[in-house]
């Protein structure tokens, strides 16, 4: 017996009475009571909408008060019958499906996906070229990194030093955005294309974008602190930015963007934190560094498991960072201006001396950079040789 | 034009956009199982019901309301109407006369010089039946009330729930005294929110009647054995199926069962005593005539 006491189907009573009747299994009766003025009017929809059987109670049913009885009908769980788990709740790359199915679509993993489910045409369902047991890791890293650039930035800070400093700063973070750009589009683009049943993935990228999204921000506000316009953008700089753009396989546009392109702008933002003019563009270096470190990271893990998966594609990776070398050999690489304005704030001044000392500085971060790609791909299999060869191979404009 | 005999055709009317799809989704189902099938649209049942004995289709997706004009109109060419299937949920429906938790009516007398909000006018569910089961229960609406009609889409029959809503709305708002919905909204209209649970109070029901049925006409030039595949696929179809559940979901129902046309019994009184199809019924003999 159902006892509804004085509650309503329409207040939730459908809630009590589908319990009941699934207990009850199919053709199973489950009595009723209970004081709702429409309950009999209530009760004949929801058994017609559910299409159960509406009986009269019997004589010792109604003795206990109840007001009608149901028959559960057989349409009660049909969406259990033949629905499929979308893979197992907990995964690691062990228990983890190869394929994700079309069918599961945006289901939770471990949901259980009612037949007949319309197909999602997620172009990157295959385990081996997604998944890295690490994202989970570096996902949980990334959220407990966050940072609000209100907090943590002292905007305020006194900035003194001569104009042609400011310059400088304003044509470097003219570039950082225009490259943070193209670090948040790419991933993002592909976002979409990530079946969500790697979830650990998607999440990992997520919160990447939004990484890259602070960055254009401070970058952007950084530049515009003291001044009212931006730097130069060059031809080279977005024709080498357009070469990651166009990369359609998510592994090789990982391995050019994060392992090589972010690898070497790590090294690019430490050298902007030790060479900061001020307290502003200080700390607005070094908490990008620090993103930019667990995106390279995750670009690792991700190169790494596919390679060692996927040993073949050792030389497709190799290919794509030759043709991206061959793409760009006629462009000018990095922007000009950019590399004059590093080297100027590496000086500090203007005198023959401090320039030189300056422009030995930059350098010395460009064989740091090459020597950091070199170790990167080396960690992914490549031989010293080769490593050493593509690390060369890799485009002037850093990123 | 030379009309194409080889499918068999169904009327629906478009009372909603779903109904495409709804019936594409049929079509293509039915394909699949060797019936050649097609269906035409009308904007309102009474082109529907001229458009069946034109022989523009074979089978009618009917209101209750569409089933009598059917009916009756085979009846003046001596032919004869049947109901060959219909939804579970278009079984023993009833309709609810809801006032307001505090109002003063607490009996159909007490409606008498008050404002009733039904729904569209030719509505059975929200307008025809309510009204018959007043004038049943001594108060005649017409002369002892003031109806307030909420015609949303005339000539869909209250398919659309649109004027239902307005009634009960215009009820809350306090510019009329009672209301008329099919049963399955006075749960409805609590759960979407329109109404506060506990803001209204049903005050009467009317009997059970039937809804929605598959009507033909004979000496129909339907394909031969069409009509009869048609049924036994209709019946065939198993909420449990992934491939249909869909469709039937959008449709609103569990199980096809076979026609029966008793239920349209009240709503036959209530358009004898409304008059509510003569001038419909009167100008298509008059034609055919």
């Amino acid at each position: 017996m159902v006892e509804l006491g004085a509650l309503g189907l329409e207040q939730g009573g459908h809630i009590l009475l589908l319990r009941a009747l699934r207990e009850a299994g199919e053709g199973g009766r489950v009595c009723v009571s209970g004081t709702h003025p429409d309950l009999p009017l209530q009760l004949s929809v929801f058994a017609r909408e559910g299409a159960h059987q509406i009986e009269s109670p019997a004589p010792d049913e109604r003795k206990e008060g109840a007001v009608c009885a149901l028959v559960a009908g057989s349409s009660l769980n049909a969406r259990q019958r033949g629905a499929v788990r979308a893979g197992s709740a907990r995964a690691d790359h062990r228990t983890l499906h190869s394929y994700a199915d079309a069918r599961w679509g945006l289901a939770a993993r471990g949901a259980l996906v009612e037949a007949g489910a319309p197909s999602w045409d997620f172009s990157l369902n295959d385990r081996d070229l997604v998944w890295a047991d690490e994202a989970k890791k570096l996902y949980a890293q990334a959220l407990a990194s966050q940072w609000d650039p209100e907090e943590a930035i002292p905007w305020n800070a006194p900035i003194d030093h001569p104009p042609f400093v400011e310059d400088a700063i304003v044509q470097v973070m003219t570039y950082l955005v225009e490259n943070e750009n193209a670090a948040l589009l790419v991933p993002a683009r592909f976002l979409g294309r990530i079946h969500p049943h790697f979830r650990e993935v998607v999440q990992l990228l997520a919160i990447q974008i939004a990484d890259e999204a602070r960055h254009v921000e401070v970058f952007t506000r950084r530049a515009l602190l003291r001044r009212d316009a931006l730097g130069l953008s060059t031809v080279g700089g977005q024709r080498s930015l357009q070469t990651l753009f166009e990369e359609s396989d998510f592994v090789l546009s990982t391995l050019l963007l994060s392992v090589l392109g972010e690898g070497s702008f790590v090294d690019l933002l430490w050298f902007l934190h030790e060479h900061a003019p001020d307290p502003v563009t200080g700390a607005i270096a070094q908490l990008t560094a620090r993103d930019e470190s667990r995106h390279v990271a995750a670009g690792m893990a991700h190169v790494h498991a596919a390679l060692e998966a996927r040993p073949e594609d050792r030389s497709r990776a190799q290919r794509a960072i030759e043709q991206r070398h061959l793409a760009l050999q006629h462009t000018s690489g990095l922007n000009a201006e950019v590399f004059d304005a590093l080297v100027l704030l590496a000086a500090g001044g203007l005198s023959p001396a401090a320039i030189a000392r300056g422009f030995d500085a930059v350098q010395r971060l460009q064989s740091r950079m090459r020597e950091g790609r070199q170790r990167r791909l080396e960690r992914l299999g490549f031989t010293a040789d080769d490593a050493s060869i593509l690390a060369g191979l890799h485009t002037r404009n850093f990123m | 034009m030379k009309r194409d005999r080889s499918k068999l055709v169904l009327g629906a009317v478009a009372y909603d956009a779903k109904v495409v799809t709804i019936w594409d989704g049929f079509l293509r189902w039915f394909e699949e199982r060797s019936l050649p099938f097609d269906y035409v649209l009308y904007t309102n049942y009474e082109r529907q019901v001229e458009g069946l004995f034109l022989g523009e289709h074979h089978v009618s997706w009917n209101s209750p309301l569409a089933w009598l004009q059917a009916e009756r109109l085979a009846a003046s060419e001596r032919r004869v109407a049947r109901a060959i299937a219909m939804r579970d949920t278009d079984q023993d429906l009833r309709s609810a006369i809801l006032v307001r938790k505090d109002s003063a009516v607490n009996t159909i007398a007490d409606l008498r010089d008050k404002r009733i909000g039904v729904g569209a006018w030719d509505s059975p569910q929200a307008t025809i039946l309510p009204m018959l089961h007043l004038a049943e229960n001594g108060l005649d609406p017409e002369r002892d009330a003031k109806i307030v009609h909420h015609d949303v889409l005339v000539g869909k029959h209250g398919d659309h729930i649109g004027g239902e809503r307005d009634a009960v709305k215009a009820l809350l708002a306090g510019t009329i005294d009672a209301a008329c919905v099919l049963d399955a909204n006075v749960l409805g209209f609590t759960r979407d929110g329109t109404v506060a649970s506990g803001a209204l109070r049903t005050l009467a029901v009317t009997e059970p009647f039937d809804h929605c049925n598959f009507t033909i006409v004979d000496g129909d030039d339907a394909p031969a054995g069409s009509i009869a595949k048609f049924t036994e696929l209709l019946f065939s179809q198993d909420y449990s199926d992934p491939a249909v559940r869909p469709l039937m979901d959008l449709e609103g129902l569990k199980a096809w069962k076979p026609g029966r046309v008793e239920r349209y019994a009240p709503l036959a009184r209530a358009i004898d005593r409304f008059r509510t199809i003569e001038p419909w019924l009167k100008a298509r003999t008059e034609t055919t005539a």
